[in-house]
């Protein structure tokens, strides 16, 4: 069957990494991997603009979950949301950044499991709230707080929101991933319990639980060492 | 329905033609023209979505592209209150300002578990297709408003906070978007069978191991490449899992499709393809490098990767 199968369209696959690889603008790196793509596919211009074009009309759903919630957290921030949510941590003696965001990632990921994925995400829950508070938890701490120690705090509760997600939501069984493994499978003729997919998905996502928990553990030992170096020089 | 998506295609819309034009009067902005430009094309996509030709939405998404991509969206200036301010705000108006930042969840989740049957002679209240966006829309809209009366603001300052946020976004707000239609394009060019080709024909799976790690590391792979774990899985589950694990070494399906799925997953984590995930909060959270989300996850990412290579190989027969 070697001859039915066009391999062209792996260049498009080329641009991508070359792309990443040398620092390229990633807007202009897609550009470039469509074109590509396209033209390895053998379309013309007009042919690959329409197929872009309807795609790019199809998938407009996707920003509305970045977008619509901005102006309510904007207006929030402006009256003191942020600042807010720091002070109130700051009360909490024994809070530090790893023990809020494993107590984050917790609540994430049991409440994904629960197919409640809409409690969390990036715009509505970690800027306004979790990424001030695991910053909050440090400065308190540590009031010389380093940029570099920030801005690895927030990177780590963004990456917490995401991991609590993934690993969750798939043990969920009405979700949508269960359901499209069991379309696919359905098609190849294999017939399977949606419920039996979503617990064979729990030792993995207990696994993972235990894996960014030590992680974010490890990252209150990784701040009182960088703070602690700072202040012998 | 009562409540469709094109609402609120139309409400954004709308707020993408205010920021437009905002920064179209914005002369603290060292490219106003073309940043106003970008924005007020994006606001046609989804003012004019449904009237506009598929090669018009393709000439103007590659128009926004060359902007965005040569840096013609930039920051205006954004008359921002002092943190003084705002920290005397938070005291005076205390755990009050949490009730609109939990309005946008609460109603999500309300909306697409408890509403989201409930019709009126078969007229649905909220388009049964999208009841978690419309649903998260309506959130939006009463968090503004909740929002607008807790702090006396007017709904115009709340425009002005928008703009300032997605304007520090500024292209990581198309990113997504357009990755997503560079995914439906790959789907479009047979993108799926040629790397299905290319792993079965050249990795020898005899070794029942080498077939499991083959099977979650093309999955985490091809997820790199994608963006998308939905993209990775039809290819992979097809061209190795269902084949060689289940053909050939008899394995239970519902793990195979568990454990594959994670390991998908595993690679959403490590990819900047994965935009929304990735890029969108680096950007969100104003990190200087916008590939630090990404390079954190790898350490958690790739223990999970080998725990499922193990997991699986372990669970297969059960």
């Amino acid at each position: 069957m070697n001859h039915t199968v066009n391999l062209w369209p792996l260049l498009g696959v080329a641009v991508i990494v070359l792309g990443f690889a040398l620092r390229a603008h990633p807007v202009l790196v897609v550009i470039a991997a469509c074109a590509v793509t396209g033209f390895a596919a053998s379309m013309d211009v007009a042919h690959l603009l329409a197929v872009l074009g309807a795609a790019f009309i199809k998938t407009r759903n996707l920003p509305l979950i970045l977008l619509l919630p901005l102006a309510a957290i904007g207006l929030l921030e402006r009256y003191g949301l942020k600042e807010h949510a720091q002070a109130s941590i700051a009360r909490i003696k024994s809070a530090t950044t790893g023990r809020l965001l494993i107590v984050y990632l917790a609540i994430r990921e049991i409440s994904a499991a629960f197919g409640l994925t809409s409690i969390g995400g990036h715009p509505n829950m970690v800027r306004p709230l979790i990424a001030p508070m695991a910053e909050g938890a440090a400065e308190t701490r540590y009031p010389a707080l380093t940029d570099a120690l920030r801005y690895r705090i927030r990177a780590m509760s963004a990456a917490t929101d995401n991991v609590g997600l993934f690993f969750g939501e798939d043990v969920f069984v009405a979700f949508g991933a269960i359901v499209l493994m069991q379309t696919i499978l359905r098609g190849e003729g294999i017939e399977v319990d949606p419920l039996h997919m979503a617990l064979w998905g729990i030792p993995t996502a207990v696994t993972a639980f235990i894996i960014h928990a030590w992680r974010l553990h490890r990252l209150d030992a990784h701040i009182a060492r960088a703070m602690m170096k700072g202040d012998q020089v | 329905m009562i409540l469709k998506l094109d609402f609120f295609y139309l409400v954004l819309g709308a707020m993408l033609l205010i920021i437009a034009v905002m920064a179209l009067r914005d002369p603290h902005n060292p490219k106003r023209y073309s940043s106003a430009l970008f924005w007020a094309l994006y606001a046609m996509v989804y003012l004019a979505g449904d009237w506009l030709s598929p090669v018009a939405a393709g000439a103007l998404m590659v128009v926004m592209a060359l902007i965005a991509g040569f840096g013609g969206v930039t920051l205006g200036r954004y008359s921002e209150r002092s943190p003084d301010q705002r920290r005397d705000s938070a005291q005076r108006l205390g755990h009050k300002l949490l009730i609109p930042a939990l309005i946008i969840p609460v109603t999500t989740m309300i909306g697409s578990t408890l509403l989201k049957d409930v019709n009126f002679d078969g007229l649905f209240l909220l388009d049964p297709k999208n009841t978690t966006l419309v649903s998260l829309g309506c959130g939006s809209l009463f968090a503004v408003a909740t929002a607008c009366w807790l702090t006396r603001a007017t709904p115009l300052q709340a425009m002005r906070e928008s703009r300032r946020l997605v304007d520090h976004l500024g292209w990581a707000v198309v990113l997504p978007h357009m990755l997503a239609v560079l995914g439906l394009l790959f789907t479009e060019a047979g993108m799926g069978k040629a790397v299905a080709h290319v792993v079965t024909s050249y990795i020898n799976m005899d070794v029942k191991l080498v077939a499991v790690a083959v099977y979650c590391v093309g999955m985490a792979l091809f997820t790199i490449i994608m963006g998308n774990g939905f993209a990775a899985f039809p290819v992979i589950a097809g061209g190795v899992g269902i084949p060689v694990l289940v053909g050939v070494y008899h394995a239970n399906p519902a793990i195979m499709a568990a454990i594959g799925m994670f390991s998908a997953y595993c690679g959403t984590l490590m990819t900047p393809m994965a935009a929304n995930f990735n890029i969108v909060p680096a950007a969100l959270l104003e990190l200087p490098d916008k590939n630090a989300v990404v390079k954190i996850q790898v350490a958690t990412a790739l223990p999970i990767l080998l725990a499922n290579i193990a997991l699986l190989y372990f669970l297969l027969n059960m």
